[in-house]
Parts: structure tokens; C-alpha cells; sequence
């Protein structure tokens, strides 16, 4: 008992929990971008998978990290690009739209990996990210080394959530995102194209959640593997509605879930094997769930999230 | 640009976008055969004879459509009532795992009672699951597309504890497999020596009688106006959450018989590999058959087809399989689109 609080106090807890946290915290970002403007994006699981792959893929064949990066968020882009133009100007069900975006990108990426690579048994591996320790910050005990010894991309995560806190709430593009996710007349009054900011927060949303893919094979792992995303775009779901649709609150949310995820991975080593293994694997899951049910009698949606808006239309 | 409905389309017209369809998804798989440096005409025609060339293809590529039938019927029945339950997957594991715990020998009966007795029971599991989310979602406001998926990643970890614990197959030299059902407990051959089984009828039975539901009865109409517009049904006197909780409860019974029948059908035992995304592709066999239980026979048929074909055709030709995946999600959106096209006009300012 006494051990399982120990680990509390530990670093390499708290700095698994960031490492953990990072790639949650850009797809959270990149769907609440897509929610705040009104459109649900399911494609999540799949764009995600698509980044991962694009990302670790580029490194493979002689790109350098930064530019795995930026291609994994420009496929990620384009997968934005299909899911905005089927939901928002032809207005189909975004829940049909999004499920059919995850079973694409994930089996585009799966059929482009096999192609790429007919004869490997095992997955190839990458030169990673590696940690990049900020000076004197990083000396600070405990949370020196969680927050400020993480490699480029975790301080990339958070200053994601930093910009799109200061695009949402302080920038007029901001306030026409948000106003179309509540009441896009309202911007169309202001001769601003509704249409436009949709799919436009789509694919910037769509981009995010693909390079939260690419930390996966480029920072956490060093390599690719099939259904390595594993539910994390469900959870990323699960996460917004849990910050109420607010970054802060997000970043939070993605911290504490991460923190509690690496807690039952050390809580899983301590038990010995007395209670199966399968059991802390569902926790993030049900933790994910529970977290639903918690916040869901006040969460306030969006009102204009999952309805088209066809212009002139009331 | 704005969408103008079209006035009633005549029946070629309504035929045309399907067709359009189809044809959309072909240039794209063409373009990654392409890309796999293979020649698209020859490996359609492979395809097209690993699905339907020969008696043992036509009769594999039936064996395969029978589960997404039933997780087609399930996610038919869901969507038209507007609840979205992606978790047929998880269902038809629980099926399965009562068909296993049931029919390994717990209930020493004759096959008559035996197997309604299971069939009732599988049932029942998969409706109570997908009724929780149904309960978070009619009484806290829970959004059950979250709430499925993610009971999808808890199944199957249940699934892989039950394995490796209660339900391990004590001869399966460790591997993580149940025991095989008993003889009272498995569906026959349809044909003495071949693989189609009669999980196969069982499908059409449930097709049809999903249809008549759907059609015939107060509660398939009540699902309909739901789906249509909870608010103007809840003003004309429906019990929505009601109508929602029994939608959830026939949705979730019809997936589990998908895993009820691969057991007690086809593999005879429960492995984690049982469904290779059969509850996912149930999503794309109702969409293609528009969420009509009939022909949601007709695309677990074809969808059941591609992969089968696809299989074949791999092996021949060295085109990973994977692009029968990417043929049905393909299929999925240019299918919704074409619906869309056919009901609407776009006109540009």
C-alpha cells in the first residue's frame, strides 16, 4: 500500500505521465477545434493512425524529424479536407461520414505499410525524437523533470494549447469558430462564410490529431505497428467532452487520464500478477466512460454541433 | 453552392447513383493496384473469381456474409432510430462467449433445447450491453457513439481474461482459445462437407423478420419517426427514451447472434481472432443496403464477396489484402454521396 502512493513522489512517474499525455493532448486539441465549429469528427481514430504512419514513414525513408512532422500533419490535412467536404458543405451524417474516415485512413495506411514494406517481420525502426533538457528548468526536482526534460514535441503539445486557447478567445477568427459552433447564422450575418471556418477548423483539427499520431512512432516508439493508436482517438473524444470544450480544461483532463494511466501500468508491475493483467489495460477505458457520466449532465454542446448549416436555411 | 431536393427521381435515375457508386470505388482500388504495380483489370477478375467462380468460392464468400448480416441487421436497426452503436463488435464477442460457456457441456441437453436455449441467452447478453449505453445515453445524456466504441476495447480485454483464465482450453497447449463446443451445440452443415452452416438461414430469418418489424409493426414505425425527429415524435405522444431502450436491446441481440453463430456454426471454439472487424463492416453492410434488413443481405453478400475475393486474389497476384478494406470504407462514402445526389441538386449560388 504504502509503495503504490510512493510512486506519486517518484520523476519517472510524473514524466511518463507527460510522455503519456502528449499525444492525447494534440488529437484533444484538434478535436475540439472540429466541436467548437460545429463538426463532430470520428475520423479521429483513423487520421491518427495515418499520422503515425506518414510521419515515422518519412524518417524511414531519409526525411528528417521535422519533416516526418509536417507531412504527417499534411495527410492528416487532407483526410480533414474529405471529412469537411462530405459534412459540411453536402451536410452528410457526420457519424457515418467520421466512421467511414477511420476505416479509410486505417486501411489505406495498413495497405500503403504492406506495400512499402512486403518482407518485414518485424516492425523497422526510426531515430526518434530524443529528450531535449531545458536548461535550469530541468533541475527543478520532481517537475523539472516531468514538464522540462520531454523531447521538442511534448513542448510543441503545450504550446498547442496555448495557441489554440489564444486563437478560440482572443482572435476574431477565434470568435467566428466559436459563433459557428453555436450559432452560425450569426456569422454568416457578419458576411463571413460558415462553410468556410467548418472546414477550415476541420482540417487544421484533422492535422493536429494526425501529428498526436506521429508522436506515437516518432517520440514514444520508434517504430510502426498495426492498431498502435488503439482507442486513444475514442479516448480524445471522451476528453473533450470532459473539458467541457475548453483547452485548459482538456490539457487537464489529458494530463490526469495520462497520470492515471501510467499509475496502473506501475500499479500492474506491483501486483505481482495477482489480478490479471487484461483488468488495468480496461481501466483507461472505463476511466474514460465514468469521466462521461460524471460531467455529462452539465456539459453544454456546442448548439450547433453535429447540424449542418445550409446558408439562407433557418 | 446550396442543395435543392430534386422532385421523386425515376427509377433509372434512382439506379444510376449506386452504379456511380460502385464505379467511384473501383477507380480508386484501380489506382492503388496500380500503384502496387499489378494490372486493375486482372486483379478485378481475380477478385470477381475468388468471390463467385466456383461452388467453394460462392459458398465461402456466403460462410463469410452470415455474421455481417446479423451485425448489418444490428446496425440497421440502431441507425434508423438514430442510436448509434458502433459496439456490435463487443456484442458479438459476448455472444460468443455465452455460446462457449453454455455449449462446452454446462447443460447436458439435446440439440432441440439446447441451442434456442443458447440462441435466447447469446441474445439476451448482447442486448443487456448495448443497454447501458443506451441508459447513459436516455438518462445522464451520454453520447453513445463514445460510450460503444470504447466498451468495444473493454470487451475484448474481458474476452482475452476469460481466455486466459475460466474459459481456457485446458488441451490448448497454452494457447489463449476456448474448448470446443459439444456436438448438441453446433449448427449443421448446410451441405454435408462444405462450411456454409445454418447460421446462414438463421441470417435470412432475422433479415426478414427485422424487416417485418420495420415495416409492419408500431414499433418499427415508432423507431422510424424517432430517428426522423426525436422532437416531433416525443409532440405526437412516442416514448422516445422507451422506444430508444428497445431499439438498443434488438440491436445489441442481433450482433451477439453473429458471434453465436461463428462459434456454434463455424469455429466451433471462442479465439480473439473470431471477428476480424465484423461489428465495423456491419456499419458499411447497412449503410450500403440503405438500412433496409432485406438488402442488408444483398450488401453482406457483396461486402462478404470483396474480402473473400480480395483473399484470393492476394495470393495470386501479391496485392495486399488490405484493399478490400479500402474498397468497402470507399464504398461506404461514395455510396452516402451518391444517396445525397440522388435526392438533392447543388446549385451554385
Amino acid at each position: 500500500m504504502e509503495q503504490a502512493l510512493e510512486i506519486l513522489f517518484t520523476a519517472s512517474f510524473w514524466v511518463a505521465a507527460i510522455r503519456i499525455a502528449s499525444p492525447l493532448i494534440f488529437a484533444t486539441m484538434g478535436e475540439l477545434i472540429c466541436e467548437r465549429a460545429g463538426v463532430l469528427n470520428l475520423g479521429i481514430e483513423g487520421i491518427m493512425t495515418v499520422g503515425a504512419f506518414a510521419g515515422w514513414f518519412t524518417v524511414y525513408s531519409g526525411g528528417d524529424l521535422w519533416t516526418g512532422v509536417a507531412i504527417a500533419a499534411l495527410a492528416g490535412a487532407m483526410f480533414g479536407l474529405l471529412h469537411a467536404t462530405l459534412t459540411v458543405p453536402l451536410g452528410l451524417s457526420q457519424h457515418v461520414v467520421g466512421i467511414g474516415i477511420t476505416l479509410l485512413a486505417t486501411s489505406l495506411t495498413y495497405f500503403t505499410y504492406r506495400l512499402a514494406l512486403p518482407e518485414v517481420t518485424s516492425p523497422p525502426k526510426i531515430e526518434p525524437f530524443q529528450p531535449l533538457p531545458i536548461p535550469g528548468l530541468s533541475q527543478i526536482p520532481v517537475v523539472g523533470e516531468a514538464l522540462f526534460a520531454q523531447t521538442p514535441l511534448t513542448y510543441l503539445a503545450f504550446a498547442t494549447v496555448a495557441v489554440v486557447a489564444w486563437v478560440l478567445y482572443r482572435t476574431p477568427l477565434g470568435l467566428a469558430m466559436r459563433a459557428a459552433g453555436e450559432n452560425p447564422s450569426a456569422v454568416e450575418a457578419q458576411g463571413i462564410s460558415v462553410t468556410g471556418i467548418r472546414m477550415g477548423a476541420v482540417m487544421a483539427g484533422s492535422a493536429l490529431m494526425a501529428v498526436g499520431g506521429a508522436f506515437l512512432t516518432m517520440s514514444a516508439f520508434n517504430s510502426f505497428f498495426f492498431e498502435m493508436i488503439n482507442g486513444r482517438g475514442w479516448i480524445c473524444i471522451a476528453l473533450v467532452v470532459f473539458g467541457s470544450w475548453r483547452p485548459g480544461k482538456a490539457l487537464l483532463g489529458a494530463i490526469l487520464f495520462a497520470a492515471f494511466d501510467a499509475y496502473q501500468i506501475r500499479l500492474q508491475q506491483l501486483s505481482g500478477g495477482v489480478v490479471p493483467y487484461q483488468v488495468f489495460l480496461m481501466m483507461p477505458y472505463v476511466l474514460s466512460i465514468l469521466a462521461l457520466v460524471l460531467v455529462a449532465r452539465r456539459a453544454t454542446y456546442p448548439k450547433a454541433l453535429m447540424i449542418p448549416y445550409q446558408k439562407g436555411e433557418r | 453552392m446550396r442543395l435543392e431536393p430534386k422532385p421523386a427521381p425515376s427509377l433509372a435515375a434512382t439506379l444510376a447513383y449506386p452504379v456511380a457508386a460502385i464505379a467511384a470505388t473501383l477507380v480508386v482500388a484501380s489506382l492503388l493496384v496500380l500503384a502496387a504495380g499489378a494490372s486493375p483489370f486482372s486483379v478485378f477478375y481475380l477478385v470477381a473469381k475468388g468471390a463467385a467462380g466456383s461452388q467453394f468460392a460462392l459458398l465461402e464468400t456466403l460462410t463469410r456474409a452470415t455474421p455481417l448480416i446479423f451485425t448489418g441487421l444490428a446496425v440497421a436497426v440502431a441507425f434508423r432510430a438514430r442510436l448509434w452503436n458502433i459496439g456490435a463488435e463487443a456484442q458479438l464477442y459476448i455472444g460468443a462467449v455465452v455460446t462457449v460457456v453454455l455449449g462446452t457441456g454446462a447443460l447436458p441437453l439435446p440439440s432441440g433445447l439446447l441451442i434456442p436455449i443458447i440462441i435466447v441467452a447469446a441474445m439476451a447478453a448482447g442486448a443487456l450491453l448495448l443497454a447501458g449505453p443506451a441508459v447513459l445515453k436516455t438518462r445522464f445524456g451520454v453520447d453513445e457513439v463514445v460510450t460503444t466504441l470504447l466498451l468495444n476495447f473493454i470487451v475484448l480485454l474481458f474476452v482475452s481474461m476469460l481466455l486466459e483464465g475460466p474459459l481456457k482450453d485446458p488441451m490448448g497447449l497454452g494457447w489463449p482459445q476456448s474448448s470446443k463446443v459439444i456436438a448438441e451445440a453446433q449448427l449443421p452443415r448446410i451441405i454435408q462437407g462444405k462450411r456454409l452452416h445454418y447460421g446462414f438461414v438463421l441470417a435470412l430469418v432475422a433479415a426478414f423478420a427485422m424487416w417485418v418489424v420495420m415495416k409492419k409493426t408500431v414499433l418499427g414505425y415508432e423507431m422510424r419517426a424517432v430517428g426522423h425527429n426525436p422532437e416531433a415524435a416525443r409532440f405526437a405522444g412516442i416514448p422516445v427514451n422507451r422506444v430508444l431502450m428497445k431499439t438498443a436491446l434488438l440491436s445489441g441481440g442481433l450482433a451477439a447472434l453473429a458471434g453465436f453463430s461463428e462459434v456454434a456454426g463455424l469455429k466451433g471454439n471462442l479465439t480473439l481472432d473470431l471477428s476480424p472487424g465484423f461489428g465495423y463492416s456491419g456499419i458499411v453492410v447497412a449503410m450500403l443496403a440503405m438500412l433496409n434488413p432485406l438488402g442488408v443481405v444483398a450488401s453482406a453478400i457483396f461486402v462478404a464477396g470483396i474480402f473473400v475475393g480480395a483473399d484470393a486474389m492476394s495470393r495470386a497476384a501479391g496485392v495486399p489484402s488490405y484493399i478490400a478494406d479500402v474498397m468497402v470504407a470507399t464504398a461506404l462514402l461514395s455510396m452516402v454521396t451518391a444517396i445525397l445526389f440522388s435526392r438533392y441538386r447543388v446549385r451554385w449560388r
